[in-house]
C-alpha cells in the first residue's frame, strides 16, 4: 500500500466516523464513547504484527506482548462495560409489560 | 495478490463494514446492544484475519505464539474483571483508564518498531527507514503518550486521588506546557533526522505534556477531556496503522478519532464551554471565585420530609431532576421506589435529564436505567422545559448548576448562557441536598433563595427512604 493510498483511507475513515456519529441521542453518549473507546483498542493488530515479525528478538517480543495486553485490556474491558450499560436499556421493555 | 492476501483483504473489508455498522447501531437505543456485540465480533474477526494471513505466508513461530497468548490472557482477564466489578457511578473514570491503555498500546508498538527495526519485513525492505515511517512513529508515540498520561491523570482526578495543585492555575502552566510541546517537536525532528536515541526524549516530554495539559482542568470539565482523549486514542491507533502498514487500523482509528471529536463538541455545547476554554482556561471554580463574589444566601427555606411528602401527595404532576449527587448516594433505586408509589396514586412522574447530568452525557440515563426507570419517562431538557409552569412539584436530587437560574438572568455569572432546566417555573421546588455547598462550578445557586424553593437537607438516599415511610403513612401507593 502506498502512502498516498493510506492517506485516502485515513480521510475516508474520518468522514465515515463524522457521518456515523452525527445523530446520536444524548442517552447513548456514554455507551457510545465507551464502545468507540473499545474499538480504538484495534492497535492490538499492530501489537500482533510486532510479535509475529519479532523473529526471536526477545525484548521486541516482550514489548509486543505488553502492548497486546494493554490493547486487549482496552478492547475486552470496553466491550464488556458497554454491554453492561446497554443491558440496562434493553431490559426495560420486556420486563415492564 | 496471492491467496492469503486475498483472504485477509476480504476479512478486513467485512470487519470495517461491521465496525461501521456497529458504531451506527450504537446510535439507536433498540439496536445499541447488538451493535456493540457486532463491533466486538468484527474485532475478533480482524484478529483471525491477521493471524491467518501470517500463518499462510511467513508462518508464526512457537515463541511468538507464547507471547501472544501471555499478552492476550493477561490483558483480557484484567479488562473483563474490571468491567464486571466497577460500579456504574464510576463509569467516566473507567472509560478514562481503558482509553489510556489503548494509547499506551500504540505508544509501545511505535517504540518497538523504532528501537528494533524489523529488517526482514516481507512487504518492503526499506519501509522502516523511510521518512513517512519516522513521522508515523513520532505521531504514534506523541499522541499515545499524551493519551496515556492524560487519561491516567483524568482518572485520578475523578477518583479524588489527585486534586488540582495551586500552581497549575497560574499562567506559569502555559509556559511549562509550551516548553514540553517545543521539546517534543525538537525530539520528533531529531528522530526524523535519524537520531534514534531522541525517541526517549520524545516519550518523556510528551508524557509530561499529557500531565501538564490535563492537571489544571477542573473536575467539571473532565468528561470533555476524557472524550477528547478518546478521540486521541483513535488518532494514535491510526498512526500505529501507518507504522505497521495496516488499512484496517487506519480506518478504525480514524472513525474513533472523528467520533470522539463530535462527542466532545456536543459535551462542550451542553456545558456552555468552548473547547479552548476547557483546555486552556483552567478550573472553572478557580475563575469564578475571582469574577463573581459568590454572595450569601438570604432567603433559605428548609422543610421536613413530612411536608415534602404532603405536598407530593397533593400533586398531579411531578418532575424529578436527578444529578450526580443522586448517583454518589447510590439512591437511584430508592428514588424508583418513591416514584412507583406516586405513580400508583395516579400522579404523573417525569424525569428531566439535563444533557450533562451526572458526569457525562447519558451517564444519568444509564444510572436510572439501572434502577428500572422506564425509558419513556426520561425527558430531555428541550422537551421538558415548557412543562415546568404546569408542574406542581419539582424534586431536585443532587443537581445544582443545571438548575441555576443565574444562567438565564445574570449576565455577569460564569454560568450565563448555559442551557438550564427552568425548575423555578414550577409551583413548588424541593431541593434535596446535603448542605449549602456549591456545585461543580463553585457558584451560588439563586434557585435556593426563591420563595417557592424549599431545601430538604440530608443524604439523598436517607431522605428518599424517609419519604417512602412518610408516603406509606399517608396511604400513598397502597393497593
Amino acid at each position: 500500500m502506498s502512502f498516498i493510498n493510506l492517506l485516502w483511507v485515513l480521510l475516508l475513515g474520518s468522514l465515515l466516523g463524522l457521518e456515523l456519529i452525527g445523530k446520536v441521542p444524548p442517552t447513548l453518549h456514554t455507551p457510545l464513547m465507551s464502545g468507540a473507546n473499545a474499538i480504538s483498542g484495534i492497535t492490538m493488530l499492530a501489537a500482533l504484527t510486532l510479535i509475529v515479525k519479532a523473529e526471536g528478538n526477545v525484548p521486541l517480543l516482550i514489548i509486543g506482548s505488553v502492548s497486546l495486553g494493554f490493547a486487549l485490556f482496552n478492547v475486552v474491558g470496553g466491550f464488556f462495560v458497554t454491554d453492561r450499560m446497554l443491558a440496562m436499556f434493553s431490559r426495560k421493555p420486556s420486563n415492564k409489560k | 495478490m496471492n491467496l492469503p492476501e486475498i483472504i485477509k483483504f476480504v476479512i478486513d473489508l467485512i470487519a470495517v463494514l461491521l465496525l461501521a455498522l456497529g458504531i451506527k447501531g450504537l446510535s439507536k437505543v433498540k439496536s445499541a446492544r447488538d451493535a456493540n456485540r457486532l463491533a466486538a465480533f468484527a474485532m475478533s474477526l480482524s484478529v483471525i484475519g491477521l493471524l491467518s494471513y501470517y500463518l499462510g505466508t511467513s508462518g508464526i513461530a512457537i515463541q511468538s505464539w507464547i507471547w501472544i497468548i501471555i499478552g492476550t490472557i493477561i490483558g483480557s482477564l484484567f479488562g473483563a474483571i474490571l468491567a464486571k466489578r466497577v460500579p456504574m457511578t464510576s463509569m467516566p473514570e473507567t472509560v478514562a483508564l481503558f482509553n489510556g491503555c489503548g494509547g499506551m498500546s500504540s505508544l509501545l508498538v511505535a517504540l518497538g518498531v523504532a528501537i528494533f527495526p524489523i529488517s526482514n519485513s516481507l512487504e518492503n525492505l526499506d519501509f522502516f527507514k523511510s521518512l513517512i515511517n519516522e513521522v508515523s512513529i513520532s505521531v504514534s508515540i506523541f499522541v499515545g503518550a499524551i493519551t496515556f498520561t492524560g487519561s491516567i491523570v483524568a482518572m485520578a482526578k475523578l477518583q479524588g486521588w489527585l486534586s488540582t495543585p495551586r500552581w497549575t492555575q497560574s499562567k506559569v502552566r502555559h509556559f511549562v506546557n509550551i516548553v514540553f510541546a517545543v521539546a517534543s517537536l525538537i525530539a520528533i525532528l531529531d528522530l526524523i533526522n535519524g537520531n534514534t536515541s531522541s525517541i526517549w526524549l520524545l516519550v518523556v516530554v510528551s508524557s509530561l505534556l499529557g500531565i501538564g495539559v490535563t492537571l489544571p482542568i477542573g473536575g467539571a470539565d473532565m468528561p470533555v477531556v476524557i472524550s477528547l482523549l478518546n478521540s486521541y486514542s483513535g488518532i494514535a491507533a491510526a498512526a500505529a496503522g501507518f507504522v505497521v502498514d495496516s488499512q484496517l487500523l487506519i480506518v478504525a482509528g480514524a472513525m474513533v478519532g472523528a467520533a470522539g471529536l463530535i462527542l466532545t463538541q456536543v459535551m462542550c455545547k451542553g456545558m456552555n464551554r468552548s473547547l479552548v476554554s476547557v483546555l486552556f482556561g483552567g478550573s472553572l471554580s478557580a475563575q469564578s471565585k475571582v469574577s463573581s463574589g459568590s454572595g450569601e444566601y438570604t432567603n433559605i427555606t428548609s422543610c421536613s420530609v413530612e411536608e415534602c411528602a404532603l405536598t407530593l401527595e397533593a400533586a398531579n404532576k411531578v418532575i424529578i431532576v436527578p444529578g450526580y449527587g443522586l448517583a454518589v448516594a447510590q439512591a437511584q433505586h430508592t428514588l424508583r421506589e418513591v416514584t412507583k408509589k406516586l405513580e400508583q396514586n395516579g400522579i404523573e412522574v417525569v424525569y428531566a435529564i439535563h444533557p450533562v447530568a451526572g458526569r457525562m452525557p447519558g451517564h444519568m440515563n444509564v444510572l436510572l436505567a439501572e434502577a428500572d426507570v422506564p425509558y419513556e419517562q426520561l425527558k430531555e431538557m428541550d422537551i421538558v422545559n415548557p412543562d415546568f409552569p404546569a408542574t406542581d412539584v419539582v424534586l431536585v436530587l443532587g443537581a445544582n448548576d443545571v438548575v441555576n437560574p443565574q444562567a438565564k438572568n445574570d449576565s455577569s455569572s460564569p454560568l450565563y448562557g448555559m442551557p438550564v432546566l427552568d425548575v423555578q417555573e414550577a409551583r413548588t421546588v424541593f431541593v434535596i441536598k446535603r448542605g449549602m455547598s456549591a456545585g461543580y462550578s463553585g457558584i451560588k445557586n439563586d434557585l435556593f433563595d426563591l420563595p417557592n424553593t424549599s431545601m430538604v437537607f440530608g443524604d439523598a438516599k436517607k431522605v428518599l427512604n424517609d419519604l417512602i415511610g412518610e408516603l406509606k403513612d399517608l396511604g400513598v401507593g397502597d393497593k
